[in-house]
C-alpha cells in the first residue's frame, strides 16, 4: 500500500512515497501504530492525521488498497 | 457558485484576482494578502518554501468557499495559493471576498485565512542563515 507523504513527514520517512505492507481492512488507527512503530519520528509531531482519498480521516475509517492515503502533518499554509 | 480557487507555482496577480471579484451587486471587497515576514523569533528569515498536497488542498479549500456561502451572504470568492520557494516580500496567499456590504465581507475573509491555516494541506518551511524548520511541525 503507497502512503504519501508532505512537508516533515517526508523528511522522517526519507521519501514522498512509502510502500507498506498493511492488510485490506485495516483501520487509520490501525496504520498509524504501525508507522509509528517504523518510523518514531511521527511520535515526535505535534500531531498529525491520515488522508483518504482527499478527506482527512478518522481513527475508525477502514483502508483498502485502492485508496490515496497520505500522511498530513501540521498544517502551516497561509 | 462564484469561487475561483488555484494552487499557482508562479507569482500571483493581485489585481487580476480583484478585478475578478469586481461586480456591480457588491459594494464592499475584502483582501487579504499573506507576505513572508524577514524575521521569525528574532531570527533572520531568508526563504519560504511553501509545498502542498494539491488534489486536497483545492479540495479543502473548496469546502471552506461553499461553507462561507452557507454562512454569510457574499457574492465572489477567491483563492489564490503559492508553491514552491518565495523570498521575503512575496505573497504566499491571496483571498478576496465581495458581498453587498462591507460587514460580511470582513467577516467572510477572516474566516477564510484562519480556516485555511488551520485544515488546508499546505506547508512552510523557514530556511535561516544556519538552518531550516517546518513551520508548526513540533509542539
Amino acid at each position: 500500500m503507497k502512503i504519501l507523504a508532505f512537508g516533515i513527514v517526508k523528511d522522517i520517512f526519507s521519501n514522498a512515497v512509502i510502500d507498506v505492507d498493511c492488510k485490506n481492512d485495516s483501520s487509520v488507527d490501525d496504520l498509524k501504530h504501525m508507522l509509528e512503530k517504523k518510523y518514531p519520528g511521527l511520535n515526535e509531531l505535534g500531531s498529525y492525521m491520515i488522508a483518504v482519498n482527499n478527506e482527512y480521516a478518522s481513527a475508525g475509517d477502514i483502508i483498502n488498497e485502492n485508496d490515496e492515503i497520505a500522511v498530513i502533518p501540521p498544517v502551516s499554509g497561509g | 457558485m462564484n469561487i475561483d480557487i488555484k494552487i499557482l507555482p508562479e507569482p500571483l496577480n493581485i489585481p487580476a484576482c480583484i478585478n475578478w471579484v469586481m461586480s456591480p451587486e457588491c459594494g464592499g471587497i475584502n483582501v487579504f494578502i499573506g507576505t513572508v515576514r524577514n524575521v521569525t523569533k528574532q531570527k533572520k528569515v531568508i526563504r519560504l518554501e511553501f509545498e502542498a498536497y494539491e488534489s486536497m488542498a483545492i479540495s479543502e479549500m473548496n469546502k471552506i468557499a461553499v461553507s462561507s456561502f452557507t454562512k454569510w451572504p457574499v457574492q465572489k470568492i477567491l483563492i489564490h495559493h503559492r508553491t514552491g520557494v518565495l523570498e521575503v516580500g512575496e505573497v504566499p496567499v491571496v483571498i478576496v471576498v465581495a458581498a453587498a456590504h462591507r460587514d460580511i465581507a470582513f467577516t467572510a475573509c477572516r474566516y477564510i485565512i484562519d480556516t485555511l491555516k488551520q485544515i488546508v494541506p499546505i506547508w512552510k518551511k523557514e530556511v535561516f542563515e544556519d538552518g531550516e524548520v517546518w513551520v508548526a511541525a513540533h509542539p
